[in-house]
């Protein structure tokens, strides 16, 4: 147990605010889909967006200042990560234009999809790259 | 290092497993089979695949997730370190196809079906029940996309090294367990609310 504690060191949390910021875009397409077909007021909505938004950015903010981190892993695991998450994103968005879904909605939801498939590549490459030994060589 | 005194000794089956890909690719086509038979039932919105595609992979989706979490869990536990290494080698590439798959099945079959039968509209009398669906699969989603789907491909890409720390690999099992027991429970909650809403 001691070794992977050293192995892994625990700062930042990035998939403790890479889950938060996935949960406010989760909020906001329930809030936006629990109203259809009916347009729902943007306003909660907008808000759940800017603070997925803000999480994410802090996120990466506190990741590119660490330290000895293993960054060619993290690109390797991103880099198919996300073109697996665009491929899925863009079935997502194909359903909701499919399914009539137009305007300002159509942005927001968008939006929080594009947080949504930024997060969970970060996510999974942090896990990754933070096991590699790289910096300890 | 504290690290290299864990480390468990190369022999030739780590070796063949660090040459192996992350991705089982012969499972590839089935998921690709899968997948574009799902695209099918959407764009056509035909009730009956739909709702195969929402039933066959939710069932599918719960029962994994119950037997990993509270069955392969408990077992993994009481095995020797050597025999954790050497299931989680050939569990965890096949669960890196299966569980993704059969949540893309239930859940975009399950929007649309909710959609074609009107129950994502507010007037549907039991439009709490789907919101509350939706909030259940929100955090399983959170779980799954933040604790158990890192865990399974960094325990890949420990394995494939030519030593793997069975310190590491311990420690992201753990994690993968506990994640797929919360979802497991979670699922409990999805069964009492899709029964209500097909009762």
């Amino acid at each position: 147990m001691a070794a992977a504690e050293a192995a892994a060191p625990s700062e930042p949390k990035v998939t403790e605010l890479g889950m938060l910021s996935i949960g406010l875009v989760a909020a906001g397409v329930i809030y936006l889909a629990a109203s259809l077909p009916r347009r729902a007021a943007l306003g909660p909505a907008v808000a759940l967006l800017a603070a997925a938004a803000a999480v994410l950015a802090l996120n990466v903010l506190l990741l590119a200042r660490r330290p000895g981190f293993a960054w060619w892993r993290f690109r390797l695991v991103a880099g198919w990560m996300l073109l697996v998450y665009v491929v899925i994103s863009g079935m997502i968005e194909y359903a909701f234009v499919y399914d009539k879904t137009r305007g300002a909605v159509l942005l927001v939801m968008t939006l929080l999809l594009a947080i949504f498939t930024l997060n969970v590549p970060l996510i999974a490459a942090f896990t990754v790259a933070r096991f590699e030994r790289e910096s300890a060589q | 290092m504290a690290v290299a005194d864990h480390a468990l000794p190369a022999h030739p089956a780590a070796t063949q497993a660090s040459s192996s890909t992350i991705v089982p690719l012969a499972g590839i086509p089935i998921v690709g089979v899968v997948l574009i038979g799902l695209v099918v039932a959407i764009q056509g919105n035909w009730t009956w695949p739909l709702a195969f595609y929402h039933v066959v992979g939710g069932g599918l989706w719960t029962g994994v997730d119950l037997f990993m979490g509270f069955v392969i869990g408990p077992i993994m536990r009481g095995l020797s370190i050597p025999a954790r290494v050497e299931l989680t080698k050939r569990l965890m590439p096949k669960m890196l196809l299966i569980m993704p798959t059969l949540v893309t099945m239930t859940l975009a079959s399950g929007f649309q079906l909710a959609r074609v039968n009107g129950m994502l509209s507010g007037h549907y009398s039991r439009h709490a029940w789907v919101v509350a669906s939706m909030i259940v699969v929100a955090v399983m989603a959170v779980t799954a996309l933040g604790l158990l789907q890192p865990a399974n491909i960094a325990v890949l890409f420990e394995l494939r090294k030519p030593a793997p720390n069975p310190a590491v690999v311990g420690k992201l099992m753990r994690r993968f367990m506990y994640a797929a027991a919360v979802t497991g429970a979670m699922q409990v909650a999805t069964l009492v609310i899709m029964t209500r809403l097909a009762s």
